[in-house]
């Protein structure tokens, strides 16, 4: 794989990198997507390292991910549950930080509840920390494989309009997304009701739009957001059924958007919430290789930090 | 500590630059302290003509000023003592140019009783080095539900009456609560956040909040509440003053309070004329305050507001925090910063910014607190309480944690490079701190 050098030993977000190494990236998992469709998919690049993954709130699918890309480099991958840890027992982070940290791994992959979290943990610790989502902050992997998941459908990012509709409030994948597709040139709308918008998000260059038909008007790319559950009765919106009304991904709203415009969603999906089954399995949905460039991306960020490492 | 003065000896500071806060004037002189009291100040006070039996300080053109009055800081006692006691709290004060505490309520058990009223001065008598001043709870237990003993706890000697951070969220409540004060002429501090809108934020709401992905609280939650009180005070009669404003808006809602003759004061912490929300940076959490720091606006608004006499009192909004509550994800961790030691040379950032002169600037932490409080320190006047400080507002340091005197370390000045030091600090003329 082509070199690639990051100037931080962490990957902590997408605020902090540069439009040089974002690129890199995506080069390099484009040739990850190529080893992951051969038969014999493993590299030595991580040959005698140890990953663990460390998460506090629970996402089988981000946690398989970091999994399968962390083995097909070699890594000796640990899976750190949370819920059967003594983080349950009032462990504090930093302790817990702390006593991984004695354990000598390479690289640790953090999902937080909270926000800083995971920047807290990475000023503790030794080895390189990958941030797999901390609260309503940062998500870089999933705004990574989104960004590279429209590359390859598009051949670029540059110019498109991007749409990322629902909960933004809420939401770590959202404001990666901005910050990532932002840099790389995109025209980047936020589609929501105002309830689930943050205060301020407009001078985060970003178009407001409380409306999916102005909001998905010509756009390129269709992004939707997973309503949390607890947030569905009457907390930020009324009810499900009156979300789906205005703001659930149909396919009359799909209309809106240009003929061809791609559909996404970082999943686990809420059919019939914020998206219908007719458009989530539809022609326009990249969903599913949405999760396969997720291993790629995962395994460009990995070994880009392994360069990093000592005695690398 | 400051109990047998009566038998210490005169102490003379001369060659000072005395800073009349009340006057608002700097003039070069001394200081002459017996029995406790001011004997004498002005420029004709010099080391001639003083009785040998006289402590004599050659301040050598230091200022002179009346030690500070903290309306507001958590003293830990009782309930709290491995965050804060009254010996740590007030040698981190002596240290700091404070001579006076107004301690907050909110301690464990509260001080709702007036036995609670009595172990403090008891405890500060045996172990403050400066004076403890109560601050009682304005409803039983802080409940917010029935209005506390007033008349008692003011016979005890609580000097006002607070819920110490919290907001009453029944206005029945405090309008009953104040109606009953104002009878005793009793001062209610009341904290403005209106706790529903604050909710579960963590920091000022906006686009840097958005931007870390945290829960904000909008401004809007103390002008509602700031605004809802002013009507109570109007309805009442009441002494009222705002514990801790934080925005441009709440300083217009205070204005015109004072416009219409409303017995309204106000007071902001010594964090939020100095710092701003973009402090926090990657979530530190010593930045995390209740009520949370506000933008540069807000800031350069209140630094106004000190200049101008609508904020009438700095506070040093002292909140030690033990590590293990700060050393957790930002929006985990506890609110809240240490500052009695530190408020002075903190402050005086505003004089070398060139926002307000340096007798405006003491005189919201010593005349202006000692006015509401109704006490008679805080003067330099001949009879006063001879509660002095002795510093050089130019000298330069570096704020070493290690070195603070508090029992907890929050400091948002880690680190930081502040201007004016203590050298001499006196509590009814007697020496609680003395530079090494």
């Amino acid at each position: 794989m082509a070199d690639l050098q990051l100037r931080s030993r962490h990957h902590l977000g997408i605020e902090g990198l540069t439009l040089l190494e974002v690129n890199a990236l995506l080069d390099k998992a484009e040739e990850a997507v190529a080893v992951s469709r051969q038969v014999e998919k493993k590299r030595a690049t991580l040959r005698g390292r140890t990953q663990i993954n460390l998460f506090f709130e629970n996402s089988t699918r981000t946690q398989s991910s970091f999994e399968i890309a962390g083995k097909r480099l070699g890594a000796d991958v640990m899976n750190m549950s949370v819920a059967t840890s003594s983080v349950k027992k009032g462990e504090t982070l930093i302790d817990t930080a702390i006593t991984l940290n004695a354990m000598r791994p390479d690289i640790i992959v953090v999902r937080h509840a909270q926000a800083g979290a995971v920047h807290l943990l990475a000023r503790k610790v030794d080895c390189s920390v990958v941030n797999a989502g901390d609260g309503a902050h940062e998500h870089p992997t999933q705004a990574l494989l989104d960004a590279l998941t429209i590359r390859r459908n598009r051949g670029h990012v540059e110019g498109l309009t991007v749409a990322i509709c629902g909960d933004v409030l809420h939401s770590r994948v959202a404001r990666s997304n901005i910050l990532l597709l932002s840099l790389l040139g995109a025209r980047v709308r936020v589609v929501a009701p105002s309830t689930l918008l943050p205060s301020g998000i407009e001078r985060m260059g970003v178009e407001v739009h409380r409306g999916m038909h102005s909001g998905l008007r010509d756009a390129d790319v269709v992004m939707c957001l997973r309503l949390q559950r607890e947030r569905m009765h009457g907390g930020f919106v009324p009810s499900t059924r009156e979300y789906f009304q205005f703001f659930g991904l149909d396919e009359a709203k799909l209309s809106l958007a240009k003929p061809d415009a791609l559909v996404m969603h970082p999943g686990p999906m809420n059919r019939g919430v914020e998206i219908g089954s007719a458009v989530a399995d539809g022609a326009q949905s990249l969903i599913r290789e949405q999760v396969e460039m997720g291993v790629a991306v995962r395994m460009a960020v990995l070994e880009a930090l392994a360069q990093h490492l000592p005695n690398a | 500590m400051y109990a047998g003065v009566m038998t210490a000896p005169p102490l003379a500071l001369v060659n000072a630059r005395l800073i009349d806060p009340q006057a608002g004037t700097a003039v070069p002189g001394g200081v002459l302290v017996q029995d406790g009291v001011i004997a004498a100040c002005g420029t004709d006070v010099t080391a001639a003509g003083l009785s040998e039996a006289t402590r004599l300080v050659d301040c050598r053109g230091d200022v002179v000023a009346p030690g500070l009055i903290d309306i507001g800081a958590f003293v830990g006692e009782p309930g709290a003592e491995y965050r804060e006691t009254i010996a740590t709290a007030t040698a981190a004060a002596a240290a700091g140019g404070v001579t006076s505490i107004l301690a907050r309520p909110d301690t464990s058990p509260p001080v709702d009783d007036p036995a609670v009223v009595d172990f403090l001065l008891r405890r500060a008598r045996d172990t403050g080095r400066v004076r403890i001043l109560p601050c009682a709870a304005l409803t039983k237990g802080l409940r917010g539900e029935e209005v506390a003993e007033i008349g008692l706890l003011l016979q005890a000697g609580a000097v006002a009456f607070s819920e110490g951070g919290r907001t009453l969220r029944n206005a029945r409540v405090l309008r009953r609560a104040m109606l009953y004060a104002r009878d005793f002429d009793a001062l209610t501090i009341h904290a403005t956040q209106d706790p529903d809108l604050a909710a579960d934020g963590v920091m000022n709401e906006g686009e840097l909040a958005s931007r870390l992905g945290l829960p904000g609280i909008p401004r809007e939650a103390e002008v509602i509440a700031l605004e809802r009180d002013m009507r109570i005070v109007a309805l009442t009669g009441a002494r009222y003053h705002a514990a801790c404003v934080t925005t441009a808006e709440s300083l217009k809602i205070i204005a015109r309070a004072k416009e219409e003759g409303l017995q309204v004061t106000c007071s902001t912490s010594i964090n939020h004329l100095t710092l701003n929300e973009n402090d926090i940076g990657d979530y530190r959490t010593f930045l995390k305050l209740s009520p949370p720091l506000r933008s540069e606006d807000d800031r350069l608004a209140l630094c106004e507001g000190v200049a101008t006499g609508l904020v009438d009192c700095i506070h040093s909004d002292h909140v030690p925090q033990d590590v293990e509550v700060k050393r957790l994800p930002f929006a985990e961790a506890g609110a809240g910063a240490i500052g009695l030691e530190t408020m002075l040379s903190a402050s005086l950032r505003l004089v070398t910014a060139a926002h307000v002169a340096l007798p405006t600037l003491l005189r919201a932490m010593t005349s202006r607190p000692a006015e509401i409080l109704r006490l008679p320190q805080g003067r330099l006047a001949v009879g006063a309480p001879a509660d002095l400080i002795r510093f050089d507002p130019d000298e330069p340091y570096v704020v070493d944690p290690a070195a603070l005197r508090s029992r907890c370390r929050n400091t948002p000045f880690d680190e930081a490079r502040l201007e004016g030091r203590v050298k001499l600090t006196l509590v009814a003329g007697a020496v609680a701190f003395e530079a090494g």
